[in-house]
């Protein structure tokens, strides 16, 4: 049974690209087959984060039009046999999203992949309702600061009265996912706490991103964070966080400052 | 322990409000039809008492001081005339009451002259909400109460004829008593509000105590003032 998977946040730049890829690469690691579907139409970055800039034929416009079958614009990722990519269109714009032409793509990737992952554009306009239009699930990147924490706030009302499911009376099983979580700032008290995101925002946890480089050089050279390094902390806490989305239950690790024999060396002689 | 917030602000507030008035359509003799309306003040005394009434001369072709005659005896029969319709405004002196227009028909009760206060007698139905409201909701529900199991986002509004009950904490704005419900209050569990307010007067977050903030409270109407105050 296909599940489709929103990532949206309201907000921009919170992380939502990176999780889709992190997360998509994750869920495909694990033999399930996953398509990755960009709905940033005009300012897309997914094929980006995943290094397919070079193959992009068709796109998703092409598909909603008719132009293009699906087979065509799909992407298959050169690392994972299971993951696929189904690109937005640069030069057109979220107008071009009709609801109609959205609903028959999202139904014919049901029925080829185990999950289709919709990455939503920023903001609550047309391509973020696209996106999550059909969702069964959502995921709602936020960042630990009162702006993201009240855009994700805005973005669950819409979860809960725009979606087809919802319109069903049915639910859309949401989580929320913490990135850019800085353990040093948070033990400084600088960033809201993750007890005050979940009493806010009432969701539960599907995991915590600490913020780290590692992020920004698998971006950089279009790779998913749990490709590129596998061991490092971010790409740990995404592969949890996509266990957890399969219905596992995983211990939630809240990331800690980790001072180095080197840190702990220079703060003496700095004292 | 009490606390109360001590900015107290006066503003001007213009509200529309509309009221049911009797249209009196005169025909000639004018003489026959006052004596109909003695027959109905004989049969019911309070009929016309408390209403307002309009004047309808479309109907008669009345000079000024016939006009000035009309009003003088339906003053004796303290009938008070809120207005005149259907007349050229140059058969009126500023003494008489102003030429109206624009006035829609519509079904006048009988009863409703005979207990005025039933309008307040009216049972306010309540809605319960059992999910937070989310930043960017908004709940109007002008009849009565809202009770809402949950919390109110930053950037959601609630507004309610009645009085507003949040079991969780209030981040947004809450409006109570809209419809001039000056006994209307907000209660919520934990208080970080944006804008409080009852039958029009409001404080934002600035002006409530920052020693209550994140606490249980209330909010109520002392007179024209705002008053916000711990819970237990």
């Amino acid at each position: 049974m296909a599940k489709v998977l929103v990532v949206t946040s309201g907000k921009g730049g919170v992380g939502k690209t990176t999780t889709t890829a992190a997360l998509g690469a994750a869920l495909a690691q694990r033999g399930d087959k996953v398509a990755v579907v960009d709905f940033d139409v005009g300012l897309r970055n997914l094929d980006l984060v995943m290094g397919a800039e070079r193959r992009v034929v068709f796109d998703l416009i092409n598909v909603v039009q008719g132009v293009a079958k699906l087979p065509q614009a799909l992407i298959k990722d050169k690392r994972l046999e299971n993951l696929w990519l189904l690109p937005a269109s640069q030069t057109r714009d979220k107008d071009a999203l009709t609801e109609e032409g959205v609903g028959k793509v999202i139904d014919d990737l049901r029925s080829r992949f185990d999950w289709v992952i919709c990455d939503s554009p920023a903001g609550i306009e047309r391509g973020a309702s696209m996106a999550m239009r059909f969702a069964d699930e959502a995921v709602i990147v936020t960042n630990p600061e009162v702006s993201s924490v009240r855009d994700s706030d805005r973005i669950i009302g819409m979860l809960d009265s725009k979606t087809v499911r919802a319109e069903k009376g049915e639910r859309v099983e949401k989580h929320i996912l913490i990135t850019r979580y800085d353990p040093s700032r948070a033990a400084r008290g600088e960033m809201l706490t993750i007890e005050d995101i979940l009493e806010i925002l009432a969701t539960p946890l599907l995991g915590i991103i600490p913020e780290s480089q590692d992020v920004l050089r698998a971006s950089n050279v279009g790779t998913p964070v749990t490709l590129s390094n596998a061991d490092g902390a971010p790409a740990r806490a995404y592969i949890d966080a996509a266990r957890r989305l399969c219905g596992e239950t995983v211990a939630m690790q809240v990331p800690t400052e980790r001072k180095g024999f080197m840190d702990r060396l220079l703060r003496r002689r700095a004292a | 322990m009490e606390a109360a917030a001590k900015v107290q602000r006066q503003m001007v507030r213009l509200r529309g409000r509309s009221y049911v008035a009797f249209v009196f359509v005169p025909t000639v003799p004018i003489q026959d039809w006052l004596l109909e309306i003695d027959t109905t003040i004989a049969r019911s005394p309070g009929f016309f008492a408390g209403r307002p009434v309009v004047l309808d001369l479309s109907s008669v072709d009345l000079s000024q001081s016939g006009i000035g005659h009309l009003l003088t005896s339906l003053q004796d029969r303290n009938i008070r005339v809120l207005g005149i319709e259907g007349v050229d405004e140059g058969r009126l002196t500023a003494m008489m009451p102003p030429l109206l227009s624009g006035g829609r028909s519509c079904v006048i009760e009988p009863t409703a002259p005979k207990k005025p206060e039933a309008k307040a007698e009216t049972k306010p139905t309540s809605l319960l909400l059992e999910t937070p409201v989310r930043s960017g909701q908004t709940v109007i529900f002008p009849e009565g109460d809202v009770t809402i199991l949950g919390s109110v986002g930053s950037g959601a509004e609630v507004v309610a004829g009645g009085s507003i009950h949040i079991y969780g904490a209030l981040r947004g704005r809450a409006m109570a008593g809209v419809n001039g419900h000056t006994s209307a209050r907000i209660y919520c569990q934990k208080i970080e509000a944006e804008l409080l307010a009852i039958d029009g007067f409001y404080q934002t977050a600035d002006d409530i105590d920052a020693a209550l903030r994140g606490k249980p409270a209330q909010a109520w109407l002392q007179g024209n003032t705002m008053r916000i105050t711990a819970l237990n």
